[in-house]
């Protein structure tokens, strides 16, 4: 690393707390150590996965009967809304950020993150702009209610005021991912230990490096839309204004450009976690490594180009809807290929079946349903049936329930006993994953028999041959919410107390992690790992 | 798990076939339909639903007998391999053969549903607005508004009394349906008046976005009378659920047979809407006009809906001065734009009309007798 500024204050700054963290209230306000950053995240993500699971129980209460006997229609969009918004920039990709934040310095050999200072501050701009995102229900008129895409005109000029909150927090949101994306990609390029190539490097990191370049495209796109959907709103511009000339299609191209790319933010890393698991309690290496990652590389390329499959009902060129369907398509190969190598990774292992392979191999059977339905909706002729019917909400929520926050899972119960030096409670844990697998499948399973049958998403009522499939998934989503709540308490005994984990809790595990004590030094690698070390947790050290 | 899951799901989808071959709605399954698109889309939709099982049976299946055999508590040894060119070209090679296999028959069916027939039989316009369709013949003069039936508007208040299993087709019946020739190349095309909405009827095989500012158009060709319903599928606000679209196929003749109806009843009412007017043609024109434009939101009562719509009766401005109403309706809400301004979609007469009914009905009491003067002077 150069000598610059940045790194002599770091310098000055590991000195002057080299014992230890900083003593007092203080300290998770001013930290710039990142593993305390990397658990604000995962405690933000944890406090918006309640107030997001929330809004999806009012809204699962609702729609348990024909009628409305709980909400408002206007109150109802406002939830469905936040709910998403909520879920994506406050649950998942925190989620996802404290996992990096966390590991990939201690995955590279790195002692911290590349610039500690903006990680600390990326992490606090996100509370603001979560009250900022949430004080929306306490405004006139409301929480916006256009959904979390913000289509236009419903979240331009008919939007309720506080729409322009939402953008704000967007900005926010936006600029806090970049700079978190900028800082992990420099860690991993900049401050990798020496030895470590970067194909060897553990395939978390390597997720983590693509996806931070994902961001970089995603993010200011994002805000491009968003700025747009503002100066429409009070600076007299009509870019989505039909009545004077604009497209509100455009939106939904810029808005998709963004949301594509989203998809794959949410998902990568989570491709990563497993491929850490499911090769340490198989107790073999990860079948197909490089083709692993040649396959992340191919699916972020292509998700820059299929975002109109999002859009085939707008009334597209129908040489377009060709064009995003073939690339849609496209995008099974590489994602079949990274199935396809955890299975055979699996194969002729040695497998043992503690909570962070179970979580797992639940996210491959469920993930791998949710591909299917994704590759049924790619299908134009058959997606003018399924768009914007449940069938898309049972996709996409295979997608990021059973997909991203079941890797999130996984990973926290993977990483917990070297964070925390204690070993959850087992008997407990197994307790968690089977309640919410099997509760998750009867939210989520039934909703694709009610959209094939024609139910459309986001409505508060609904005609009376929709009622049993609701009653199934509200009951389903009331045991999955509440089963989480063993999770946090499983969380929280394990930080408190429990069984001593060794350095190398999963005897499969490698990864220079596995090389630390459980927990930690607060300060780690400050001498760089040996080649050796590097060496024997990488990729050839099975051999 | 998964297998009993999946078995169920085959039990029940084939089940679904069964009951779609019978052309009617699936319970479980997309609905075969009525139209080649429909019945097209829907043997696209299981050729992709049977590829993916198989594919899932390969996989899950080759998985569930990894974590059968191969664990550690059987005494399965690990082995050290770590990759095999040969399998990992297969596993490449054959889902591209297989989404080739698809997309062939995807595109040439996705390039049929959007051919458009050189002379259709029928053109009718489609436009969305909150929360109604309405549809005009352009070569016959015939419009009218579609709205949510009355019985499924009051069953679906919140505490509402009546209950939704009374409503006859709850949130999918209208007052005025969409009446097209069995039989004939109808082309929709299809609009929005305000935000974007989206038309489907399942049993037609396509759903196509109403967008501000353009026309999408499609061709729909019904082979047998009937009626058939469907949703908005687009989130236009909050009467998302509650404009449903609903389509009568009817015989060619009674096909021209209702046009003349309508036609003849436009003109009743073009008579009407010219007669002289007086405080009693204001009240029945400004009841007709409040129930097509207005009783979405402020419904049929003028109670409205509480914290979203204002109750117009006893309202602060349909009982204050008539200039803040006429203002109001005219130019629409500066503080809600659900508020439209009626000024561009109504009459001077229409609105005046209104007014006057909005002012006098329930238990408002105002006397006031607003003129289409008054409007014109108000625009």
């Amino acid at each position: 690393m150069n000598q610059t500024a940045d790194s002599v204050v770091d310098q000055i700054e590991h000195e002057h707390s080299h014992h230890g963290p900083r003593k007092g209230p203080l300290r998770w306000l001013l930290t710039v150590n990142h593993k305390d950053v990397g658990t604000m995240y995962l405690v933000l993500a944890l406090v918006a996965l309640l107030v997001g699971g929330v809004m999806a129980l009012v809204i699962r209460a609702e729609l348990f009967q024909p009628g409305l006997q709980l909400t408002q229609p206007q109150f109802f969009n406002s939830l469905t809304t936040m709910h998403g918004l909520t879920m994506i920039f406050l649950a998942i990709m925190p989620g996802l950020t404290g996992l990096a934040n966390w590991m990939v310095p201690l995955q590279v050999g790195a002692d911290d993150m590349y610039w500690p200072r903006v990680n600390n501050w990326a992490f606090w701009m996100l509370p603001p702009a979560a009250i900022m995102l949430w004080i929306g229900f306490f405004m006139p008129q409301g929480a916006p209610g256009g959904g979390w895409t913000l289509y236009a005109p419903l979240s331009s000029t008919y939007a309720p005021p506080s729409i322009d909150w939402v953008i704000m927090a967007i900005h926010i949101m936006g600029i806090s991912s970049i700079l978190g994306a900028l800082n992990i990609i420099l860690t991993i390029l900049k401050m990798r230990a020496k030895g470590m190539r970067l194909w060897d490097m553990p395939l978390f990191t390597w997720t983590w490096l693509i996806t931070g370049f994902l961001l970089l495209l995603a993010m200011p796109t994002l805000a491009i839309a968003v700025t747009m959907l503002l100066t429409d709103r009070h600076l007299g511009t009509a870019f989505f204004d039909a009545t004077n000339g604009g497209d509100p299609v455009l939106f939904q191209h810029i808005f998709w450009f963004f949301g594509h790319p989203e998809v794959y933010i949410m998902i990568l890393p989570a491709f990563g976690v497993v491929s850490e698991i499911v090769p340490a309690f198989s107790r073999k290496p990860l079948f197909g490594r490089t083709s692993m990652i040649w396959a992340v590389i191919a699916i972020t390329f292509l998700s820059a180009i299929v975002w109109a499959h999002h859009m085939f009902t707008v009334g597209l060129p129908v040489e377009a809807q060709v064009l995003f369907m073939y690339t849609t398509m496209l995008i099974a190969i590489p994602t079949g290929i990274k199935i396809f190598n955890w299975v055979a990774t699996m194969w002729r292992g040695s497998m043992t079946f503690e909570a962070p392979m179970l979580w797992a191999l639940a996210f491959i059977f469920l993930f791998t349903i949710g591909g299917f339905s994704g590759l049924m909706l790619a299908d134009v002729p058959a997606d003018y049936q399924y768009h914007d019917t449940y069938f898309v909400v049972a996709h996409l929520h295979y997608v990021v329930v059973t997909g991203s926050l079941f890797a999130i899972i996984a990973g926290v119960y993977y990483w917990l006993p070297k964070w925390t030096g204690h070993m959850y409670n087992e008997k407990l844990s197994q307790w968690h994953f089977w309640l919410s697998a099997i509760s998750v499948n009867v939210t989520f399973f039934p909703m694709h028999f009610a959209g094939l049958a024609g139910m459309p998403r986001r409505i508060p009522d609904y005609p009376l041959q929709f009622m049993d499939f609701n009653m199934i998934s509200t009951v389903g989503a009331f045991v999955f919410g509440f089963s989480q709540l063993l999770f946090i308490w499983l969380v929280i005994q394990t930080i408190r107390g429990g069984k001593k984990a060794g350095d190398r809790p999963w005897d499969g595990a490698k990864g220079l992690e596995w090389t630390l004590s459980s927990p930690p030094p607060y300060h780690t690698f400050t001498e760089p790992p040996s080649r050796q070390t590097i060496h024997e947790e990488g990729p050839h050290g099975y051999h | 798990m998964i297998w009993k899951k999946l078995l169920l799901a085959l039990t029940t989808l084939s089940t679904a076939v069964i009951a779609a071959a019978q052309e009617e709605p699936s319970a479980f399954n997309m609905t075969r339909g009525v139209t080649e698109i429909s019945r097209d889309a829907y043997d696209m939709h299981m050729l992709l639903f049977w590829i993916c099982v198989a594919i899932g049976v390969g996989v899950f299946g080759v998985m569930t007998w990894s974590l059968i055999r191969h664990r550690r508590s059987r005494g399965a040894k690990a082995a050290k391999f770590s990759e095999n060119t040969v399998v990992e070209v297969v596993w490449t090679v054959i889902p591209v053969l297989i989404l080739v296999g698809v997309a062939v028959p995807a595109t040439a069916l996705l390039l049929k549903t959007n051919a458009e027939s050189p002379n259709p039989d029928v053109v009718v316009d489609v436009h969305g607005s909150q929360w109604k369709w309405e549809y005009v013949y352009p070569d016959e003069g015939i419009s009218f508004f579609s709205n949510l039936s009355s019985a499924s508007r009051d069953a679906s208040q919140l505490g509402a009394k009546e209950s939704p299993a009374d409503a006859p087709n709850y949130l999918l019946d209208v007052d005025n349906p969409l009446v097209v020739p069995a039989g004939k190349d109808v082309r929709l095309r299809i609009t929005s008046d305000d935000v974007i909405h989206a038309w489907w009827v399942p049993q037609l095989g396509f759903k196509k976005d109403a967008v501000p500012g353009q026309f999408n158009n499609i061709d729909v060709h019904i082979g047998e009378p009937g009626t058939y319903r469907g949703q908005c599928a687009e989130l236009c606000g909050s009467g998302h659920a509650y404009m449903p679209v609903v389509v009568e196929a009817v015989s060619p003749e009674a096909y021209t047979e209702w046009v003349a109806q309508q036609k003849q009843a436009a003109a009743q009412e073009a008579e009407k809407a010219s007669a002289p007017y007086s405080r009693e043609v204001a009240m029945s024109q400004g009841k007709k006009v409040y129930e097509s434009a207005c009783a979405s939101c402020h419904q049929s009562n003028g109670q409205g809906i509480e914290g979203t719509f204002p109750a117009l009766e006893g309202g602060e401005i349909t009982t204050g001065p008539v200039e803040g109403h006429l203002n109001i309706v005219i130019h629409g809400s500066e503080k809600n734009p659900v508020m439209q301004a009626y000024g561009d979609q109504l009459s001077d007469r229409e609105i005046a009309a209104v007014v006057t009914y909005e002012r006098n009905a329930w238990s408002n009491d105002t006397g006031d007798l607003v003129t289409p003067e008054a409007v014109e002077a108000a625009r």
